[in-house]
């Protein structure tokens, strides 16, 4: 007996962790949109820390002697006009 | 509880066939609450399946024989640490432990993903769970841990000796959490390909499990070679063995995964490379989790082969393989590279060849593992593969892995000049060299092993190429900043925690495989049979067997020796190595013979562990001087016991008790006799040298990873309406 209530309770528990969303207020129609806009807001954030990864990459290889003056400035130069267009994209994204 | 816990089983099972199906509906629709109820259900699983696998520790705590793997696995004299162990001792327990930490890492995923990657995201849900699905039926079909006996035996058969050490409480949980951890880039990658969405953003997402997964895997496999040096008696801590293997190879695709990655990230190369690598991968642990469980291949850690598991785990491996190859296909043209490679003397092309060789090294591996079943397929004859075969092949090209493991921290990204070349390799290079002339100079011998020389020359130019990145790194840091040098190289970690983590990985990687070069082509290795007052002699060290050591208990005989070890007359150090039996629970080995004659052995080793080198032994003492004695008593107790057995009801057991008492007396009065009649004893005795160097490349190797998992500071998400974004991004990266 003791067995079938805690097998009980344990279904009561996954089924109230899996209805949760259902018993929220359902904002319908809207998602698909929403979601296809967050979606590339978040793959931009995404492209943009790697930007800015490979921006202080660059930095710290200059700085430690793995690139040379000339070759750091335009890869410098280059990485922060890509990462710009990432940025305004980004702002594009979230406007919309 | 044991109802209990098969009906979590099954619960776990119908939550995950429903949160597939919510999962993919939620995707097809594009109604979020479905999906967010299928993620729901994963967290759901984790609980049930937590409560599932506690509900099975306390039975092996409580040593609740009714439970049919806590009779085969555990006894009440078992120690309390093992009990808790014995779980995944057994296929059913660790098919549940598979399952636990598999929803447990899925769940903390599925949660921190639950904002992003959201095309992904349901895809990945639902393989994630197919895997929950998989694994859950085969302990609900076909190795139930909950399955009972209403007819419990009255003692456990009590734990393999050999699994009764520290290491083996963390090994297993250890490795079946970098397997487990291996699905979930698998699974958000065939989502990735499933939705098309397959720019930067799944990889940042992936990148952080998969590490996790390459260091618990990783500290998994050290575990395991420890184990093996320390526990099974024959010096070695890697033997080839299909287990052993099973779990390295999906270490090394991980580690080509972890580097070809940045490639993508920093210049979108190497696409369907990089997708390739991380579901092969995913496979990989899936089949060393079925080697494991099969025991289709001969391993001293596989599980007994269950025809029927079998199957289901060739269709589970066949159905990733084929999705993924088709997948792949598929999303060709998405996964074309976005550039080119620039030049071959680049950070990338280093990174490049060496997954080519981390590939390599993988698939060399896998056909010698495979070998034995392939020959037996085509010949019909299993040809067993040793250590021997191996070698020629992963020599090679674990020296390339050091080489390439020190190239790549001091060569730049895209290109490099003849001057910055200079610039960067003149320190490891001479350090290679300096290390290469004192070799030669001052040990004698060294050049005939040319594999290890190179080896310790490629460690020391790899050593000194990241403690000259470091040192460059700490004087940039401080010529900007002023700080004293300990604060610069803090900060300098901190805020470049992947580039110096993967950089300590590499010196790890470099000292690891120098204790490796170093401990089996200078090591020294012989057997010797002395009596006490005896020596022997092994590279210069003389070992005298100084006196026997016995000890007796009902739950394990122990036969010992104590050595002195001197070097030139001098005293070096004490060992004492021992070898356990442990009473077997088959009444046919005889009431004495049982405890004599078991098979389930253990060796406790003698160990000296230094620095520059080890000494090594192991007792071997033969119970043959006592088999007649054995044989005489288990013939007069088997009579004794009968005569017990036929007195009148009143007296049988005070009778019963008094002839297992005089056994105990005898058992105890033979084992001394090891003592003080001692009879000639074999020693396995090693010197090693550099092997506690493997052991401290593997803990930095470990702390290099923690370095690099450990989360960046995440960066300040302001919003700037201005069009000033220089100035922002400028503000941003600062």
């Amino acid at each position: 007996m003791l067995a079938f209530l805690l097998v009980m309770v344990a279904a009561a528990a996954v089924v109230l962790i899996v209805s949760a969303p259902f018993r929220r207020v359902e904002v319908d129609g809207g998602d698909a949109k929403g979601e296809e806009s967050t979606s590339e807001v978040a793959e931009l954030e995404a492209a943009k820390e790697a930007k800015y990864r490979e921006i202080r990459d660059a930095e710290l290889d200059h700085r430690t002697g793995k690139l040379s003056d000339e070759d750091f400035q335009s890869l410098d130069n280059a990485l922060r006009a890509e990462a710009i267009s990432i940025l305004q994209a980004l702002d594009r994204a979230r406007e919309s | 509880m044991a109802t209990v816990g098969r009906a979590l089983l099954i619960l776990g099972l119908v939550a995950a066939l429903y949160g597939i199906a919510a999962s993919l509906y939620g995707a097809r629709t594009g109604r979020r609450v479905w999906v967010d109820s299928g993620r729901r259900s994963m967290y759901a699983i984790a609980g049930l399946m937590t409560t599932a696998f506690l509900i099975l520790e306390v039975a092996f705590l409580r040593s609740d024989f009714s439970y049919n793997i806590v009779a085969s696995a555990s006894s009440t004299t078992t120690p309390t640490f093992y009990k808790a162990a014995a779980v995944w001792s057994t296929q059913q327990g660790s098919l549940l432990l598979w399952v636990f930490l598999l929803s447990l890492w899925s769940s903390l995923a599925l949660f921190l993903t639950r904002r992003r990657v959201r095309e992904i995201v349901p895809y990945a849900t639902a393989i994630l769970l197919g895997f929950c699905t998989f694994f859950i039926s085969l302990t609900i079909l076909f190795a139930n841990p909950f399955s009972t006996t209403s007819n419990p035996p009255r003692e456990g058969a009590g734990l393999d000796p050999l699994l009764r050490h520290t290491t083996m409480m963390i090994h297993p949980p250890m490795v079946y959490t970098g397997y487990t951890m291996l699905t979930i880039p698998f699974a958000f990658a065939l989502g990735a390909l499933i939705t098309g969405r397959l720019n930067a953003e799944w990889i940042q997402v992936t990148r952080r499990f998969a590490l996790a997964a390459w260091l618990c895997l990783g500290i998994g496999v050290l575990l395991g070679a420890r184990w093996s040096y320390t526990e099974l008696g024959w010096g070695g801590y890697w033997a080839w063995d299909p287990v052993e293997n099973a779990a390295l190879m999906p270490w090394l695709l991980a580690t080509a995964f972890l580097h070809s990655i940045m490639i993508q990230e920093k210049r979108g190369m190497l696409k369907v490379w990089n997708v390739s690598l991380i579901l092969a991968t995913g496979t990989m642990a899936i089949v060393g989790t079925f080697l494991v469980r099969s025991g289709i291949l001969s391993s001293i850690h596989a599980f007994v082969s269950d025809p029927t598991l079998n199957i289901s785990f060739v269709v589970l491996i066949a159905a990733m393989v084929i999705s993924s190859v088709s997948l792949v296909t598929r999303r060709r043209v998405e996964l074309r590279s976005e550039s080119q490679l620039d030049s071959l003397l680049s950070r990338e092309a280093v990174f490049m060849l060496q997954n080519l060789v981390l590939v390599a090294l993988t698939a060399v591996i896998f056909w010698l593992t495979f070998f034995p079943l392939i020959s037996e397929a085509i010949t019909g004859t299993e040809q067993s593969i040793g250590p021997p075969t191996f070698r020629p092949f992963v020599v090679p090209l674990a020296l390339i892995i050091v080489l390439l493991s020190g190239i790549g921290p001091i060569i730049a990204w895209r290109r490099v000049t003849v001057a910055n070349l200079r610039r960067n390799f003149t320190f490891p290079v001479s350090a290679a060299l300096v290390t290469l002339i004192l070799l030669l100079t001052l040990v004698s011998g060294v050049g005939a092993h040319i594999f290890a020389l190179l080896m310790f020359c490629f460690g020391a130019f790899a050593l000194a190429a990241v403690a000259q990145e470091f040192f460059r790194g700490v004087r940039a840091r401080r010529a900007m900043t002023h700080e004293a040098a300990p604060v610069a190289l803090l900060s300098l970690v901190r805020r470049n925690r992947r580039r110096y983590g993967g950089y300590t990985v590499h010196a790890g990687i470099a000292v690891l495989l120098i204790g490796v070069a170093g401990s089996s082509s200078f090591q020294h290795q012989r057997y010797a049979t002395m009596k006490p007052g005896q020596s022997a002699r092994i590279d210069g060290y003389d070992i005298r067997y100084v006196k026997p050591t016995a000890t007796a208990s009902p739950q394990k005989i122990s036969f010992g020796a104590i050595l002195d070890v001197t070097k030139g007359g001098h005293h070096v150090t004490t060992l004492h190595t021992t070898y356990g039996l442990y009473p077997s629970e088959d009444p046919s080995l005889g009431v004495i013979g049982r405890f004599f004659n078991s098979g389930s052995d253990e060796s406790r080793i003698g160990l000296d562990a230094g620095l520059t080198h080890d000494i090594w032994t192991v007792v071997d003492p033969s119970t043959t001087p006592l088999q007649g004695f054995i044989t005489k008593g288990d013939r007069l107790f088997a009579s004794a016991l009968a005569a017990a057995e036929r007195a009148p009801v009143a007296q049988r057991q005070a009778q019963l008790n008094l002839v297992f008492a005089y056994r105990d007396q005898l058992i105890n009065e033979l084992t001394q006799r090891f003592v003080t009649h001692p009879w000639a004893a074999t020693f396995l005795l090693i010197v090693s040298p550099l092997v506690t160097w493997l052991w401290l490349g593997g803990i930095i190797v470990a702390f290099g990873g923690l370095i690099a998992l450990w989360p960046i500071p995440v960066l300040a998400r302001r919003r700037v309406r201005s069009a000033a974004y220089a100035a922002r991004l400028a503000r941003e990266l600062a």
